[in-house]
């Protein structure tokens, strides 16, 4: 049986699962439910300054796509709208309660020292674990000059990563945004700070669709629409370049990495650890299915684990790393080349037609019989695998990899203007 | 002993009757039809499509069933076939459309459906969209259409969509044909034939005639006289005899005037029989034997000379006789009604079997006798040639021969349905009368008329 205990920067929890800073970690009620569940972990919903803020009533924006419900979701939600003393209370009730499980606080304030001071011993009271500091919130509150305001200035990222390490002994986790061009400048900045750990990544600035009848953004507040936050399963892809990108740096040492964007099942989970990511933070899917999911998440890693031998997070985390490489160190010389399985082909002509229109022209169509055949022209397929990707049936095209014959990649490559000429030995 | 025939109407109450002939399928909601059109695949060059004889753009309907675009789910359709509504319902897709659906590659019966689908979509249109078609300037041509069934009315729609001026001409009181009169109630609920046929008519350009009787009110040589061009689709107004003893006693019926009755008066007004005997084995057998079980029948019986392969029911067909407690017995021949007193009480049929060529045998002497009050024919209907018989239109094994421009033998006269050779199909009428009409439209749109038979 593999074991999911983690340890994130002195962290304890059970397993890597922990909530991230939203709305299910709004108050003690939900964090409550979610640790009877068995979430390994919570960052409760953002704390900040009294008064707290207003949110506006419609708030989330769903994306949906063939019939699948909210495969991303955007919100404009802010932080906690509740009082700090009521947030702290709870807080400390909560791990009291659950000693064994991660409480990590999310922190906003305005970007002033005396700001970070003044709330800093004041979560360290509760007894929570650690703080995240949220500098990706991309809406409302960055307007306020917070949130994605500090997060997309490596500077300001830097100086209040270290007003809050100077000034408490909790763990500083610093959440990154993705609305940025570099990931790693800010990622940079954190650990200039002295960060213990990077999150990431916060939401997506979007607009989630618009109503065609009001003409009006989505979700509409009173006839009026904002840019909002976007995340969810479609989110995954990017989460996984920049956790992936910060994790193959060499200036960052190995800086550990709470991957967020899009996690919903445990095999999304493997891949985010494979890409780098130590604990793993969830939203959507839990706002879309309840706290309940998190039992096959533990169960489906596990098992996963087990089967490939990995006995604890540390044998996954960052596995994939040393063969994600920059396109320049790829194989010019490796080729792939689809391959049909008559049997199991359903002669859509799906393949066929997204090659023909859209590739290369390389799957031939004819009919045998009445029955009609479509077959790979192997001199012609780039290996693209598009075609394996339309098939409506599992493993029905399959990639068939060619015998390789040495390496050459584009710095060396003939085409290329600037190639490195080899050293004549 | 003597007996009675036991043939009474008003066995049912008139609820139970508003609930056995009410819809059969009921349609999908917004939200199934959704969630079936997302399954769709979306194929290049569908097998669905070319299993439909009017060549629907099937996927095409269908992912505009999914974006939510039902005006251009439904023009699609009825650009192909005006009547897809009816289609939609009546259609044997299993051995169509369905049939060819590549989902049934992955999981057998479990194809898109693709009848319910179309009838979401051209439910839709007709609820909401009226006629989508427009009309051509008028040409100032005139067509006379003779049968106002599924052909015909395909024909006049098509042809009054380019301009023409059709008269739509029938022998019965309401247009329709086998629609209005010929298919069972449920198959098409709430008057759902003349509902159509009012949609269809609303392109404009078309008059009915109905209760008029070719060869009888009016002969052909009149027609191409007043008329630029003509279209026969009288379908098949014959039925076949059985040609054993007792076919002419009382309680012995043919299955289409049965289904005729039902269509055309008040229910509660048929009479049926208690035990009821159907002999046939295509779709006017099983829609007399089901609905005579829903007029109130205690036995329904159909019996059908060969194996379920050789049915031109199609196996849910069957299977749908078989829910509604029709027995049905394969592998017999009528050999004779059987009488009490004179009176009708059964019929005696041999039991046979295939030949190892696959032809039937039957065992004169190995016999049994089923129960019956009524009997209803199903054996197949024939193409009366009466009405022509004084014209230079050829007929070949009882049907009239077209070339592939649906032209008869007789210059200007085109005919397509049931009434010339094919698939007998309401689809494949609809096919007809649309490509016939295109035949027309290029024929009375061409100054020279001397083009040559084919294309």
């Amino acid at each position: 049986m593999a074991d999911l205990r983690s340890n994130f920067v002195g962290i304890k929890s059970p397993n890597p699962f922990w909530l991230a800073s939203a709305p299910p970690t709004d108050k003690e009620y939900n964090v409550r439910r979610a640790f009877e569940a068995g979430w390994g972990g919570v960052v409760w919903k953002t704390l900040g300054e009294d008064p707290p803020v207003v949110n506006v009533s419609s708030r989330y924006g769903s994306l949906n796509y063939n019939g699948t419900r909210m495969i991303g979701l955007n919100n404009i939600e802010l932080i906690s709208d509740r009082p700090l003393a009521t947030n702290i209370a709870e807080i400390k009730d909560v791990k009291r309660d659950y000693p064994d499980r991660a409480v990590v606080v999310s922190l906003m304030v305005p970007c002033e020292e005396e700001s970070w001071k003044a709330i800093l011993p004041i979560v360290e009271d509760t007894g929570a674990d650690g703080i995240e500091l949220n500098f990706g919130c991309p809406h409302g509150m960055s307007e306020r000059n917070m949130g994605a305001a500090v997060g997309q200035v490596p500077e300001y990222v830097e100086m209040v990563t270290r007003w809050c390490k100077q000034n408490t002994r909790m763990p500083v986790i610093v959440k990154l945004t993705p609305n940025i061009t570099n990931i790693l400048m800010p990622a940079h900045a954190a650990l200039r700070g002295g960060a213990d750990a990077v999150s990431l990544i916060n939401t997506i600035q979007s607009v989630i669709g618009v109503d065609l009848d009001r003409m009006v953004p989505m979700p509409v507040v009173g006839g009026k629409g904002t840019h909002g936050g976007y995340c969810g399963p479609a989110v995954k892809p990017i989460a996984l370049r920049m956790i992936g990108d910060i994790a193959r740096d060499p200036e960052l040492c190995g800086i550990p990495i709470s991957g967020i964007g899009g996690i919903s099942t445990w095999r999304d989970a493997a891949e985010f650890l494979a890409m780098g990511s130590s604990t793993l933070q969830v939203c959507t899917a839990a706002m879309h299915y309840g706290f309940r999911i998190v039992d096959d998440m533990i169960d489906g890693l596990s098992a996963w684990m087990d089967e490939k031998g990995y006995a604890t997070l540390e044998d996954v985390t960052g596995r994939a790393i040393p063969n994600f490489v920059p396109w320049n160190k790829l194989n010019l010389k490796f080729r792939t080349i689809a391959n049909i399985d008559q049997e199991a082909c359903v002669r859509c002509g799906l393949c066929y037609i997204a090659c023909e229109d859209t590739s290369h022209q390389s799957i031939s169509k004819s009919l045998v019989g009445n029955e009609r055949r479509y077959e790979i022209i192997e001199e012609e397929c780039v290996g693209c695998n598009l075609c394996a990707h339309v098939c409506p049936v599992d493993d029905c095209i399959t990639m068939q990899p060619q015998p390789v014959d040495g390496e050459l990649t584009w710095p060396e490559h003939p085409n290329n203007p600037n190639r490195v000429v080899a050293a004549v030995s | 002993m003597t007996r009675t025939p036991d043939i009474a109407s008003s066995r049912l109450s008139d609820a139970e009757l508003v609930v056995n002939f009410s819809d059969a399928h009921p349609p999908l909601t917004k939200e199934q039809a959704v969630v079936e059109a997302e399954r769709c695949f979306f194929c290049y060059d569908a097998p669905c499509t070319e299993a439909c004889p009017t060549g629907i753009d099937i996927p095409k309907f269908i992912r505009a069933i999914a974006t939510g675009n039902m005006k251009g789910s439904a023009r699609t359709i009825l650009e192909s076939n005006i009547l897809g509504g009816s289609c939609a319902r009546v259609c044997p897709t299993e051995i169509l459309c369905e049939e060819k659906c590549v989902h049934n590659a992955r999981e057998e019966g479990h194809p898109i459906r693709i009848g319910a689908l179309q009838r979401h979509a051209t439910d839709w249109q007709m609820d909401h969209g009226g006629q989508p078609f427009t009309r051509a300037p008028e040409t100032g041509r005139r067509i006379a259409i003779v049968g106002a069934g599924p052909a015909g009315l395909a024909c006049a729609h098509r042809l009054a969509m380019h301009g023409h001026d059709v008269m739509l001409i029938d022998a019965h009181a309401q247009p329709g044909g086998l629609n209005e009169y010929g298919v069972a109630a449920y198959k098409l609920a709430d008057d759902f034939a003349q509902r159509e046929v009012d949609f269809l008519m609303k392109i404009g350009g078309i008059s009915f005639e109905g209760n008029r009787k070719l060869g009888q009110d009016f002969s052909l040589t009149e027609l191409r006289r007043d008329y630029d061009a003509v279209f026969l689709s009288m379908g098949l107004a014959g039925v076949r005899a059985m040609g054993i003893e007792g076919e002419a006693l009382d309680g012995v019926q043919d299955a289409v005037t049965f289904i005729e009755a039902l269509r055309s008066r008040d229910k509660k007004a048929v009479p049926v029989g208690r035990q009821v005997v159907v002999i046939g084995g295509g779709n006017t057998a099983v829609d007399a034997a089901v609905q005579a079980r829903r007029l109130g029948a205690d036995d329904v019986t159909l019996v059908y000379r060969r194996g379920h392969e050789q049915m031109s029911a199609t196996s849910s067909e069957r299977e749908w006789a078989q829910t509604n407690g029709v027995t049905v017995r394969l592998w017999s021949s009528p050999s004779r009604m059987v009488t009490e007193d004179g009176v009708l009480a059964g019929v005696e049929f041999s039991r046979g079997k295939a030949t190892a060529d696959g032809r039937a045998t039957y065992d004169p002497k190995d016999t049994f006798i089923v129960p019956a009050d009524m009997v209803l024919k199903a054996v197949g209907q024939l193409f009366v040639t009466d009405p022509i018989s004084g014209e230079s239109i050829l007929v070949e094994n009882g049907r009239i021969v077209v070339d592939r421009s649906y032209r008869t033998t007789m210059e200007g006269v085109y005919a397509g349905g049931d009434c010339t050779v094919g698939e007998d199909l309401t689809v494949a009428a609809v096919r007809d009368g649309r490509d016939a009409a295109e035949a027309m439209h290029l024929a009375l749109s061409t100054p020279d008329q001397s083009e040559t038979s084919g294309q």
